[in-house]
């Protein structure tokens, strides 16, 4: 079992999810973020006084996955949030110990 | 007595007490999410202070008869402010109508100050500024304007609707604010920016609506004198949104709503001198210097390192001052009477050199005794919140809530009056006062 994280663009996570949707994923947890990377932040003006603000609005998505999936789960997740332009997030992927369904008690991947 | 008069001017008094919770939002949308409400509430509470305020004595001491400087006492609790007319004041209202329109006037007056403090005054200082800048402050210069017998009215000094005692007095009584108080923690170090620039400008559509009570409704009449002023007002505000858009687009190739919101303040702020004695043509490069000239004038307190939060300098005493002043210029008798010539209508200097006076004069006993005032209430109570109240926001420090409560399920009911029992079990972050409960 694997624990998906993905930081993406808020506005792609339509296409994520439907991407994600597509490889069969039934559920997934959706975080509004703030956060930096190579793009670093934006300029703000008010009244003519310049701001730097370097944490922009972020997506973070979480999506568990059996191992035989995370390859689809992760190209699904590439496919939708990539525009080819800075920031548009990262990727990563970590073990899972264990999983449960807290409704039936049902564990591993039958709790997914 | 004209009824037609008397209806309008009434209208106009309620259209200038909407502009203060105008104001409210227009502040209240520049501050930081979590200071919203403190600084929504300094606006709103001085409708209700100087509505018990003026009653009570100010409006006697500002408007009835007594010297050159300050009015008598004959109309304190509005003894002797009746139905009928004071002619001295107005022929055709009710003295009351005059009363109740100029109470207003001097309910926004203050509001406008606390743009120069938000974000960290206390309260009680805030509630204890207001009262005693009303008296000794506001008032005298109201007398000075407006009260027959005042000597700036007698001087001849032309401020149709308020620049002087509600305008450049607010920018200037700001700017004493700024440099007592100090600047807010993280000023020009961290990026302090508006939390809801939507509020801001939704407040500046109010202001300019509640202006036309203001200008026109200074007129004291439904006449042509009050629809002149109308067109003036809204055509100075036009000019200055376009100018501060202009300005902000050949600075950066942008136009920004902070900056339209902006800049229709400061073409209702010049116009209001010059509202009735100007044409629509002088009103539009009157506010179309506003623009420009105040869009100008915000960047000075960072030269001066001063923190005036809000920018009540910039807009109020700067578009003031230049109202004021360019009253001296556009000012013609073709289109009030009452009026004087301005440079361009022929009337050489002497205008222009009795607006500076005034100008001067109002500079000097604004900031001077503002100044005073706001240190013996910071000897008092003490001006600014502590260190640790200013991280936290004064909505929950000052008025113990807070302005955007988006989540549910953060803590548990500690004391609601019901008289139902209190919870077994409370959790041990809430107090909850046992003995007060059932």
């Amino acid at each position: 079992m694997k624990l998906v994280v993905a930081v993406i663009k808020p506005f792609k996570l339509e296409e994520v999810k439907a991407a994600l949707e597509g490889v069969g994923v039934q559920g997934l947890t959706v975080t509004d973020a703030r956060g930096f990377g190579r793009q670093r932040g934006h300029t703000e003006v008010y009244r003519g006084a310049e701001y730097q603000v370097e944490l922009l609005p972020k997506t973070r998505v979480e999506v568990l996955a059996d191992d035989d999936a995370v390859e689809d789960v992760v190209k699904a997740i590439v496919d939708g949030a990539r525009t080819g332009s800075i920031g548009d997030g990262k990727v990563w992927v970590l073990n899972v110990e264990q999983t449960l369904r807290i409704r039936t008690g049902e564990m591993g991947g039958d709790a997914l | 007595m004209d009824s037609g008069d008397t209806a309008f001017v009434l209208i106009s008094a309620a259209l200038v007490m909407f502009m203060i919770p105008g104001l409210a939002l227009f502040y209240g949308g520049m501050v930081r999410a979590k200071n919203v409400l403190a600084t929504v509430m300094q606006s709103f509470f001085c409708m209700g202070l100087v509505s018990v305020l003026w009653v009570l004595a100010a409006y006697s001491l500002a408007f009835s008869p007594g010297n050159k400087f300050i009015g008598g006492l004959d109309w304190l609790g509005f003894a002797g402010v009746g139905q009928e007319p004071n002619p001295d004041l107005s022929a055709t209202i009710p003295a009351i109508a005059y009363a109740v329109f100029q109470l207003f006037f001097a309910a926004i007056t203050p509001a406008l100050i606390t743009g120069a403090f938000a974000e960290r005054m206390k309260f009680s200082a805030f509630a204890l500024f207001t009262t005693l800048w009303l008296f000794l402050v506001y008032v005298p210069l109201a007398h000075w304007v407006w009260a027959p017998g005042g000597w700036l009215r007698d001087l001849g000094a032309l401020d149709f609707a308020g620049g002087t005692v509600v305008h450049m007095n607010s920018g200037f009584a700001a700017l004493a604010a700024a440099i007592v108080i100090g600047k807010r923690r993280g000023f020009l170090k961290e990026a302090i920016v508006p939390h809801n620039l939507t509020l801001t400008i939704l407040g500046a559509g109010i202001l300019w609506f509640g202006w036309f009570g203001f200008n026109a409704g200074s007129a004291l009449a439904a006449n042509g004198l009050a629809a002149q002023a109308f067109i003036a007002t809204n055509t100075a505000t036009g000019a200055a949104v376009l100018g501060w858009c202009l300005t902000d687009y050949l600075h950066r190739r942008k136009t920004t709503t902070l900056g339209a919101a902006s800049g229709a303040v400061a073409g209702l702020v010049a116009i209001t001198p010059a509202a009735g004695y100007v044409g629509p043509m002088g009103s539009m490069a009157i506010g179309l210097a506003a623009g420009i000239v105040c869009s100008w004038a915000v960047g000075l307190k960072y030269k001066a390192g001063y923190d005036d939060a809000l920018d009540v300098v910039g807009v109020h005493a700067v578009g003031g001052m230049l109202g004021a002043l360019l009253i001296g210029v556009f000012a013609d008798t073709a289109f009030n009477e009452a009026g004087a010539d301005g440079l361009l209508a022929g009337g050489g200097l002497t205008l222009l050199g009795k607006q500076a006076v005034a100008v001067v004069a109002t500079l000097a006993f604004s900031f001077l005794l503002s100044f005073g005032i706001l240190k013996l209430v910071d000897l008092v109570v003490g001006l600014r919140v502590t260190d640790d109240d200013e991280l936290s926001g004064l909505d929950i420090s000052q008025h113990e809530e807070v302005g955007y409560a988006f989540s549910e399920g953060v803590g548990s009911a500690a004391h609601v009056p019901t008289g139902a029992a209190p919870p077994e079990r409370a959790p041990s972050t809430v107090r909850v006062p046992q003995g007060d409960l059932g």
